[in-house]
């Protein structure tokens, strides 16, 4: 899900650093105000966390790879804004030093994977743990959801390109339109990477309630 | 200052994970599968759809990333050498994400007690 540098035209890529810059100025207006000095290392590591689980490529056998991001199991322990702020660094770092993910396209990856997702998964997991009350059910489907949500907004981004950046009827940059952008990445999240965050998401869920320490609260339960 | 304690047992998982990240690379070679959706190099899109986009040609290789797609230079064929590589990159990896959001987020803190 990390778009390269030359998928996305400059007219998509510059607004998508706009947008993150004004989302990245109000996590960190958010976090002033809500964050406890003992979760400062839970989130630092959540950034680790999520930035090793992207490396666990997944094939689809005789297909392409994905990974789950990590983004939603953060974003249900600490609050989707520290979600913002830790898997953007995730992201920032593997753009800049591994090459994963384009220089150009920090904003929107920065924008689905720690933004779109997050707040997605934040939602889903309260909506469900608050009629159901089970805690690891939930985590599952926030997981699941989120990541395809991201995926989805991903295939946009790439979709949209044919039409609004192309000479002669060749594509400046992506050359798939929307449609085969969307049938490929909601098939392959729907079916195979969705659960894989899914179960990264709850698994997480229940090691952390196991092992953190009293103090710690999981945010996204926080008033139900 | 006893706050800043990094739980002892996630770190020693972030060190796990660290160790058996080659398996990212080894599963998609044994089952043939290829790039992601979206994130072939030059020579593939050629191959998928006949030409290379005009963008993309000037857009591409704007940034060499030091350690690009996980390697070292040198460590970058082979699967021992790769997985050598794989290991390096996410264990620099984890320390530089910790490190920099564990200052980012205290210079937040910080900087609303001196408001």
């Amino acid at each position: 899900m990390h778009i390269p540098d030359g998928y996305l035209s400059p007219q998509t890529f510059v607004p998508f650093y706009i947008v993150m810059i004004a989302i990245w100025k109000k996590a960190i207006d958010k976090i002033k105000k809500e964050l406890d000095l003992k979760n400062i290392p839970y989130v630092a590591m959540g950034s680790a966390f999520s930035f090793i689980i992207m490396m666990f490529n997944i094939p689809v056998p005789g297909g392409t790879t994905g990974h789950a991001v990590g983004s939603a199991i953060i974003a249900i322990l600490f609050g989707p804004w520290m979600a913002v702020i830790s898997v953007s660094v995730a992201l920032i770092i593997q753009a800049l030093i591994f090459g994963d993910g384009g220089i150009t396209a920090i904003g929107a990856n920065c924008f689905n994977m720690a933004f779109v997702m997050p707040f997605v998964a934040y939602y889903v997991f309260r909506f469900f743990q608050k009629r159901f009350n089970k805690v690891y059910i939930s985590s599952f489907i926030s997981g699941y959801i989120s990541l395809n949500i991201a995926a989805i907004v991903t295939a946009i981004e790439f979709g949209i390109q044919p039409y609004i950046a192309n000479e002669g009827g060749k594509a400046l940059y992506c050359p798939y339109p929307l449609k085969i952008a969307i049938y490929a990445m909601g098939a392959e999240h729907l079916l195979l990477f969705g659960f894989v965050e899914g179960f990264v998401t709850a698994g997480v869920m229940y090691y952390f309630i196991k092992n953190k320490d009293e103090s710690l609260k999981v945010k996204a339960m926080g008033d139900l | 200052m006893k706050f800043f304690i990094f739980n002892r047992k996630f770190l020693k998982w972030l060190l796990i994970l660290s160790l058996i990240t080659p398996v990212g690379i080894i599963l998609p070679e044994f089952f043939k599968a290829k790039d992601a959706w979206g994130e072939w190099d030059k020579d593939t899109i050629k191959e998928l759809v006949g030409y290379i986009p005009k963008g993309m040609e000037k857009l591409d290789g704007l940034w060499k990333a030091p350690f690009a797609d996980y390697t070292i230079k040198g460590f970058d064929n082979g699967i021992i050498k790769i997985s050598f590589s794989y290991i390096f990159s996410a264990i620099v990896g984890i320390f530089v994400c910790m490190l920099l959001t564990f200052f980012v987020l205290k210079l937040i803190k910080r900087n609303e007690k001196n408001a």
